[in-house]
């Protein structure tokens, strides 16, 4: 969409920006080369919720924190509860442990898939550049055929029919308590869930095959992927198991450098040791950065602070896969992006996070079989514990589909809560996530180059990799609104724009 | 396909969660068929329609608009206002955007203190200088804005008319693919004054196969405390459960696994405060010496504010300080 301004200058308009979870801003400053002099990502949002969970019973925060997204509802009910089962001091029997990990590896392919299938994958199904308003499910639908759709659409269905089992509803599920979960399984539906799995394992190798032939198999996809200004050399961050493997439930936070050697392991509650949020003026987005390198603003490399908590990152962190199936499409992965197949040196191709994302889905479905098998998943007795300790204070920590997630929360003697802090999956990439629209924007627009919709949607394909969610990332701040991206010239004269006046002439 | 004979709809999130947009997308193979009989002309969680597409259709050109989420802002007003005008019928779809939802708990607190738990008072900040966002700041390039706040988290109806209400946070997917059947099959009026659907006027208790055996309460218990009597009735249990001040839809998904509900869906029959209604329902669950007492019961329930009022703290006068 272009016009021109009545000082003569060409106006692009890409006003909200869209296939993501929620609402941001983009300013792009073009010098009078015609060349991007800076870019700024702003997110304009505040909703507050660590000052109105005070004054909450700490287990309401499992039904309350869940309405910071709806879409990755599952990260923040798992967090939650966490976090209560450490405010309380209870020990999780273990049937309870296995009951949330299997939902939460459940609801992590069905939460993957929509990303791949809804917002990321219109990108390379449709094409970066085609049409705009077939480039999206609908569109894909159409492409792929019917049959396809309806492998896409079983995968959403049933994922929610799961997390129904679990905890009541399909989108907000309530189940998960101080001390374990709100009612065993019964041997019914752990057949149902069984069945379940098996397909989620069928669909999520069906995905890998499929992004194999639509994105690998197209030369110009690779090239972008590979050679397209989609490139960070920064340090991942993930959660592992105690053989450094994989899991998105639980584990410790494991951060490597950009060379892949590993920077430090800590358990979730040492948190505020390791991470630190940088404030700044123009955004309502808060920078995490990693404190024992330190922050050097918004740049990648070894003596930048800057981290990514990405699939790819978590690849990244992990010596290996818990699983067969994903193991194998790790080795690949890594093969295909590095040369190495052992994992041991970091992808840090923006784009490739997609895949990532597939060879996840993999190893939680995969995970989830494991589970539902296990005899004891449908144990009556140990699905939860009651608390006996007076509470105090706890953290509860698991990889949210878009990075990790911590929940901290300190209570009175009588489980009310004093004080709460999350720092969200989307929140830690937010450096990351500026400086690839930086880049992309860099990349992209030069001088005697057409600001074409097109050129514009690679920008954006920047941060959709990341698959954000400024829902999540913006529980702490105020307001809302939509994603603008806005070209200026070197005086500040806006070349294009979104069409929202969001200056300050409000009535409110 | 025939885009004149179409419907066209829409789907738009204010100060939301996507759990609406997801809820959408819930109604599974009937999104083909929602599809097959419907233009989307402007959902951005999932359509790459912008707003200059919205600008340029001619008043009343969206026959149905789906508006999720609060208002918290000029920017969110201002979208409510453009879609009203493009829309022939609009609905405030799920707790938000009908009362407020969860984030209208921020409506207990001032801006100021939300502030100052995000970016000053808070344990992982780094923060030395005390920086605040603010509206405007001079960049080396340029000058970088971001919006104004309201004070108040507010309900769409408090802004434009209001058609339809679906309530639910998020609504159920059956729910809602009748609701939309009933639409594009002509069977409800285009205009309406917040009227009701995807509901009934009944209460979560009506739906909820727990039994009642009419025991009375003899004292409130949080559902961390004890494990519930399967198959009983959560409240008579002494389990905070707002299901009697609950206006049906749901289905009582909570309580079919042990979770009280805490009312969603709204309040239930004429009554437009749920905690009234709640705490009037309960008089009834109280023996003639209980009720004596119910004053002391009643202050057994912590955070009575944040447990009544949980999905509705927009409404009318509860609109936390200003
Ligand atoms: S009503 Fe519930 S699901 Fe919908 S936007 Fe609000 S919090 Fe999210
Ligand atoms: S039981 Fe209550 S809280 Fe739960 S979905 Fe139904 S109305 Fe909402």
């Amino acid at each position: 969409m272009s016009t021109t301004t009545s000082s003569g200058t060409r106006r692009i308009s890409i006003d909200p920006v869209t296939r993501l979870e929620g609402h941001g801003k983009i300013d792009i400053f073009l010098d009078a080369d015609g060349e991007v002099a800076d870019c700024f990502f702003q997110v304009p949002e505040l909703r507050g919720f660590e000052r109105f969970c005070e004054g909450r019973p700490v287990e309401e925060l499992p039904r309350i924190t869940p309405r910071i997204c709806g879409v990755c509802p599952e990260a923040h009910l798992m967090a939650s509860a966490k976090a209560c089962d450490e405010v309380y001091g209870i020990e999780l029997p273990p049937t309870a442990r296995m009951l949330r990990e299997l939902q939460y590896c459940l609801f992590y392919v069905t939460d993957h898939a929509t990303h791949f299938y809804a917002l990321g994958g219109p990108d390379f199904v449709m094409g970066p550049e085609s049409d705009p308003a077939t480039r999206n499910l609908i569109g894909v639908i159409g492409k792929v055929g019917l049959e396809i759709a309806g492998k896409v659409i079983r995968c959403r269905q049933w994922g929610h029919e799961a997390a129904a089992i679990f905890g009541g509803r399909p989108v907000n599920p309530v189940n998960a308590i101080p001390g374990g979960m709100s009612k065993p399984l019964s041997a019914e539906e752990r057949n149902r869930l069984d069945e379940i799995a098996c397909y989620m394992v069928e669909f999520a190798e069906f995905t890998l095959e499929l992004f194999r032939s639509v994105v690998l198999g197209n030369q110009q996809y690779v090239d972008l992927i590979l050679n397209g200004p989609y490139r960070h050399a920064t340090y991942s961050m993930g959660l592992v198991d105690a053989k450094n493997r994989s899991n998105y439930y639980d584990g410790e936070v494991r951060v490597v450098d950009p060379d892949g050697r590993e920077l430090v392991k800590y358990p979730p509650r040492d948190y505020l040791q390791h991470v630190a949020e940088r404030v700044e003026p123009w955004t309502y987005l808060k920078f995490p950065y990693l404190k024992a390198v330190g922050w050097k603003g918004l740049v990648d490399g070894k003596e930048s602070g800057v981290y990514r908590a990405t699939p790819q990152s978590r690849l990244n962190v992990a010596d290996a896969m818990s699983t067969p199936k994903a193991q194998a499409a790790y080795e690949q992965y890594f093969e295909t992006l590095t040369g190495d197949r052992s994992g041991k040196r970091p992808v840090h191709h923006t784009l490739a996070i997609h895949w990532a994302r597939v060879v996840e889905m993999i190893n939680a479905a995969e995970r989830a079989l494991e589970l539902v098998r296990d005899p004891e998943i449908t144990n009556q007795e140990k699905y939860r514990a009651l608390p006996t300790r007076t509470p105090s204070e706890g953290v509860g920590c698991v990889e949210a589909p878009r990075g990790t997630l911590t929940h901290h929360y300190i209570t009175d003697e009588n489980g009310i809560v004093r004080r709460a802090n999350l720092i969200v999956g989307t929140t830690n990439n937010h450096a990351a996530i500026s400086m690839s629209i930086k880049q992309a924007a860099q990349g992209l627009i030069h001088r005697g180059v057409e600001v074409s919709e097109g050129l514009l949607n690679k920008i954006e394909m920047a941060f959709r990799a990341y698959d954000p969610c400024y829902g999540c990332a913006t529980h702490s701040l105020p307001g809302q609104m939509p994603m603008t991206v806005r070209v200026r010239a070197a005086d500040g004269t806006v070349l294009a724009e979104g069409r929202r006046a969001a200056r300050g002439s409000d009535n409110g | 396909m025939n885009a004149v004979s179409k419907a066209k709809v829409a789907m738009y999130w204010a100060g939301s969660c996507g759990g609406c947009d997801i809820s959408l997308l819930e109604i599974g193979p009937h999104l083909l068929e929602l599809v097959a009989a419907a233009d989307v002309v402007f959902w951005p969680c999932a359509a790459d329609f912008k707003y200059h597409h919205v600008a340029s259709y001619p008043d009343g050109y969206i026959d149905l608009c789906l508006f999720n989420g609060s208002v918290r802002n000029s920017e969110q007003e201002r979208m409510a206002r453009l879609l009203r005008q493009k829309s022939k019928t609009l609905v405030a779809y799920g707790a938000c955007a009908i009362s407020g939802g969860i984030p209208a708990l921020a409506n207990l607190a001032t801006p100021e203190e939300l502030f100052a738990r995000s970016y000053t008072d808070c344990p992982s900040v780094d923060n030395p200088g005390g920086v605040l966002p603010r509206t405007e700041t001079e960049s080396l390039v340029g000058e970088l804005e971001i919006p104004h706040f309201y004070p108040q988290v507010l309900r769409l109806s408090d802004i434009v008319e209001v058609d339809y209400l679906i309530p639910g946070c998020p609504p159920q997917a059956t729910r809602v693919w009748e609701v939309c059947q009933a639409f594009l099959g002509g069977a409800l009026p285009a205009r309406a004054h917040e009227q009701l659907a995807g509901c009934t006027d009944k209460s979560v208790c009506d739906e909820c196969t727990l039994e009642k055996r009419l025991v009375k309460i003899s004292g409130f218990r949080r559902h961390h405390e004890a494990i519930p009597e399967p198959g009983w009735c959560l409240l008579e249990q002494g389990f905070v459960c707002l299901g009697a001040a609950t206006r049906s839809g749901c289905g009582a998904l909570c309580t079919k696994v042990n979770m009280p509900c805490r009312g969603c869906y709204g309040p239930s029959g004429e009554a437009r405060d749920q905690g009234a209604a709640f705490i009037g329902a309960l008089g009834s669950l109280l023996n003639a010496e209980l009720e004596a007492r119910a004053g002391e019961l009643i202050d057994q329930i912590v955070d009575p504010a944040g447990t009544f009022y949980r999905f509705t703290m927009s409404d009318g006068d509860l609109k936390g300080h200003r």
